[in-house]
């Protein structure tokens, strides 16, 4: 085998020396990962400038900021590695769609390796949306370059003129004499390495072939055969199943523990070390009796109590664990005087909205399995961070990062609510004390108690405009749910949007969209009051405010879609619009509802969704639709009740989720911008279900909801206004 | 009760040695490793665990082995006929009725024991039929489309 290096300095990462014996800083790992992989070519981009942490990807000598490799085997054989992982949002099709592109070869040739702390560079986590504006990005240039490496190769091998090469369908072609190379011919017994920098050209959306289209869902087949393994599916040699000891509230400590009854138990480990007591036996039941056996005495400090939250989120400003990190943007800097601004206004409206806690209820709860061979640590795991779930696993179980590995296989959903290491680093703590691999699967009930929530909060506007419809004045606090989309898109010369941090009575954080929800909730219910107190059709009213082009768009294409008027008698429509992670969005709904019944049911959201150059319109719609479900979940009828330290509803019997029977009729439109940068999408639809739902039910009754959960006991318990 | 020895799974008679107060699913998964069945709540209220007992759709979660001892249980597994798809397998992957894939399985099941019981089931007999098995993420207008695509094809002289 030769063993080339295609490799230079990372000085200048967009320029590549083909042929140059490289100064490869990295022989050692590269001769690991070939090892793995067998040889042929790798072409892996390098991040100039990338603001990267510490942690460090898989082949542990790698520089920080590599985003993404490629490896095309000496059987031709395409294999992508990257960090991001695939919870349903189809980044695995998108990702696989990107390479097909720009490596011009068929999607089934392609195969994504992901979230394998050992195999894919260092990632920050799939959150945030960031997957298609960032990481297919830098996939589209690695496989860009694959290609024009290839063809360089093909030049070399068949002593032909590069100009006539190009690839099709997955092989090399000449032109001119119709000989193909397949990648493998090119690759075979070679031993290739290529760094490459973030300016390779790639494939403008308008010329797209692969991506832009809806390919279907590349591991659909083995998900409706049984086939594909969830973490909660991985089975090891010798398994033992794993429960841990809860406490009876959030805060409560360990004074005693008796397990003596428990490890009298045949085949059962328990693991007592501080507050974290658990047990690991053969079979599940096994493992029930003996978590059961355990007898222990807890202190329970006094909690804040459920029936006054708001009250609480008011009265407990502060940086403690309530705090940032999920808050997003801070609202950004005052404009005019808001004061002056109100005092010019026509009409003024002010009002206080509030959002409840609630739960992500992934479907398939927190699982891990660990295993342990040479102090090398394994664990199998449904997050969507591994990189930072291997960094708490090396530390809370005091191992050096290099002897852990996290593998997420493909996982039953997460919408914000897996950012966590709860069940891996409870699995490695059980496999560590029983000397065999070890699964941990949450009960559904440990998923609503012990993971962590959407925070609640309270939002305070107060508002102004001028007879003709002008908007003059906006002020609005956001006290807890957090600043994401905080600012207003219309355009208001006095304005003050803030986020206030405060304590949290519960654990929260990351959830779909985050508190884009709430902020839209309270902005867009805010704009319809104003419309109806200026007499103003709510659309017209918010188009005259709008300079911004993209969201007008949605909302002229939703109402158009949905035939924007006056509604049926017994039915409301509403409209609400916004934009947030870059891409923008409009929902027009139809409810019916009726006072006397309390009977609310929405019958129709047609959604506008806008984020830029369409990459997989099919998944697009289906995003699309799954966030208008969720998005009426917490509209609706969710939400965490909880007392003292304790969850009251955490059952699905008593937690209800949106089923089929709560499905309206549900329409896409995609405005699909070719001339602009793919955004993520899985999380934006869902802002503008909730205000858009509100203001229907608003003119159907004539009643202004202003909590979410809406309706939660039908529309004549919390029929307030104000 | 005694041990369960024995379980008749997609027309196979599988050995197990399972005490039969277990749950069926966890038999199902952990002792045979037929893992299409999932854990979604274990209390019969998300229909990730359905299979097919005696052609009746059951919480498998919910159910104890000893009850399904003796009786012919279906799985997810046992839908396709080697590489050949069930038409409702086919109709989730033309319809893309699904996200992360979780609840795939008990759709698929509970799909099944509706169309067997009533071919022509309408689009309100599939909401209604179905209610009890929830898609976290969303994908139920696609489902009943896919549930209503595969009715057609069974009749077409499908399976």
């Amino acid at each position: 085998m030769s063993e080339q290096s295609l490799v230079e300095v990372p000085i200048e990462p967009e320029r590549y020396e083909f042929f140059e014996d490289p100064a490869f800083a990295l022989e050692l790992d590269r001769r690991d990962f070939f090892r793995i992989v067998g040889g042929g070519l790798v072409v892996a981009l390098f991040l100039r400038g990338l603001a990267a942490p510490a942690q460090r990807g898989g082949f542990g000598n790698q520089p920080d900021d590599i985003g993404a490799w490629l490896h095309v085997g000496e059987d031709g054989a395409v294999t992508v590695y990257t960090g991001k992982v695939e919870v349903g949002q189809n980044a695995r099709t998108s990702l696989t769609q990107a390479v097909a592109e720009e490596l011009r070869t068929p999607v089934e040739r392609i195969r994504l390796v992901m979230g394998d702390t050992q195999m894919v560079p260092y990632d920050g986590g799939t959150f945030g949306s960031g997957t298609t504006p960032r990481m297919a990005a830098q996939l589209r240039r690695v496989a860009a370059a694959t290609r024009e490496l290839l063809l360089d190769l093909a030049a070399e091998q068949g002593k032909v003129e590069r100009a006539a090469l190009a690839v099709q369908d997955g092989k090399v072609v000449d032109s001119g004499t119709k000989k193909t190379f397949g990648f493998g011919e090119l690759t075979k017994g070679k031993k290739l390495t290529k760094t490459i920098g973030q300016d390779v050209k790639t494939t403008p959306a308008g010329e797209w072939k692969v991506a832009g289209t809806s390919v279907p869902k590349v591991e659909a087949r083995a998900i409706v055969t049984g086939g594909h393994r969830y973490s909660s599916d991985v089975k090891r040699p010798g398994l033992l199943f794993g429960k841990v000891l809860r406490p009876p509230t959030f805060k409560s400590t360990l004074v005693s523990v008796q397990t003596d009854d428990a490890k009298a138990m045949a085949g059962v480990t328990v693991v007592h070390d501080r507050d974290f007591v658990a047990v690991a036996a053969p079979t599940e039941q096994a493992a029930e009796r003996a978590l059961a056996a355990l007898r222990a005495e807890w202190k329970t400090p006094t909690e804040p109590p459920g029936d006054d939250l708001f009250t609480y989120l008011k009265e407990h400003p502060g940086g403690g664990r309530g705090g940032g990190g999920f808050g997003g943007r801070g609202g950004g800097g005052p404009r005019g005087s808001v004061a002056d601004g109100l005092k010019d206004a026509d009409h003024k409206v002010e009002a206080t909205y509030t959002v409840a806690y609630i739960a992500h209820v992934p479907l398939e709860p927190r699982a891990a399995v660990a295993e342990w061979a040479d102090d090398k640590l394994t664990v199998w795991t449904g997050t969507q961070g591994p990189f930072r779930v291997r960094s708490d696993l090396a530390q809370k179980l005091g191992i050096p990062e290099g002897r852990v590995r996290v593998i997420v296989p493909d996982t039953g959903s997460g919408y914000g609510g897996k950012h966590t290491n709860e069940a891996a680093v409870e699995a490695a703590r059980l496999a560590k004390a029983a000397g065999k691999p070890v699964k941990v699967v949450w009960t559904r009930e440990e998923e609503f108690t012990w993971a962590y929530f959407r925070p609640a909060g309270v939002i305070e506007v107060k508002a102004g405009a001028k007879k003709d419809g002008t908007l003059l004045a906006w002020e609005f606090h956001n006290y807890n749910s957090g600043g994401s989309a905080i600012q207003t898109p219309y355009a208001v010369p006095n304005s003050r949007q803030e986020f206030h941090v405060t304590e949290s009575p519960l654990r929260q954080g990351s959830y779909r969209a985050l508190a884009a929800t709430a902020n839209h909730f309270a902005r867009e219910s805010h704009m319809d009051d104003l419309a109806r107190a200026l007499k103003l059709d709510p659309l017209a009213f918010r188009l005259q405010n709008l300079k911004d082009e993209r969201l007008r768009a949605v909302l002229e294409a939703a109402a158009k879609r949905f035939g924007w008027g006056k509604a049926a008698d017994g039915h409301g429509f509403g409209i609400a619009g916004g934009t947030e992670k870059g891409s923008y969005v409009a929902t027009c709904a139809e409810v019916v509802a009726d006072v006397k019944t309390g009977r609310v049911k929405v019958v129709r959201l047609v959604t506008a969704f806008e984020c830029g150059a369409v990459v997989n319109p099919e998944h697009l719609k289906n995003q699309v639709e799954g966030a208008a479900v969720m998005g009426l979940g917490g509209a609706l009828f969710e939400a965490i009740r909880f007392d003292k330290g304790k969850v009251l509803n955490p059952r699905l019997a008593d937690y209800r989720v949106p089923r089929f029977a709560d499905t309206p009729l549900l329409e896409t439109v995609l405005l699909d911008r070719k001339d602009l940068r793919s955004e993520g999408a899985g999380e934006t639809p869902i802002v503008t279900v909730a205000p858009a739902v509100g203001n229907a039910i608003f003119a159907a009754t004539g009643i202004r909801l202003r909590s979410l959960p809406m309706v939660p006991n039908g529309l004549k318990a919390p029929a307030k206004d104000g | 009760m005694a041990t369960v020895k024995e379980l008749q799974v997609n027309g196979v008679r599988r050995a197990v040695e399972a005490d039969p107060e277990r749950s069926l699913l966890s038999v199902l998964r952990d002792d045979l490793d037929l893992t299409g069945c999932k854990y979604g709540c274990g209390e019969g209220r998300c229909g990730a665990c359905t299979v097919l007992l005696d052609g009746k759709p059951v919480r498998s979660c919910t159910t104890r082995v000893e009850a399904a001892a003796g009786k012919p249980i279906r799985t997810v597994e046992g839908l396709a006929k080697g590489d050949k798809l069930h038409p409702l397998q086919q109709a989730f992957l033309d319809c893309d009725a699904m996200q992360c894939g979780y609840c795939t399985s008990g759709m698929l099941m509970s799909a099944l024991a509706l169309l067997s019981q009533q071919p022509d089931a309408s689009r309100e007999d599939v909401v209604r039929f179905m209610n009890g098995n929830i898609c976290r993420c969303g994908t139920y207008q696609r489902i009943v489309a896919a549930v209503e695509q595969a009715a057609k094809a069974m009749k077409g002289g499908g399976q």
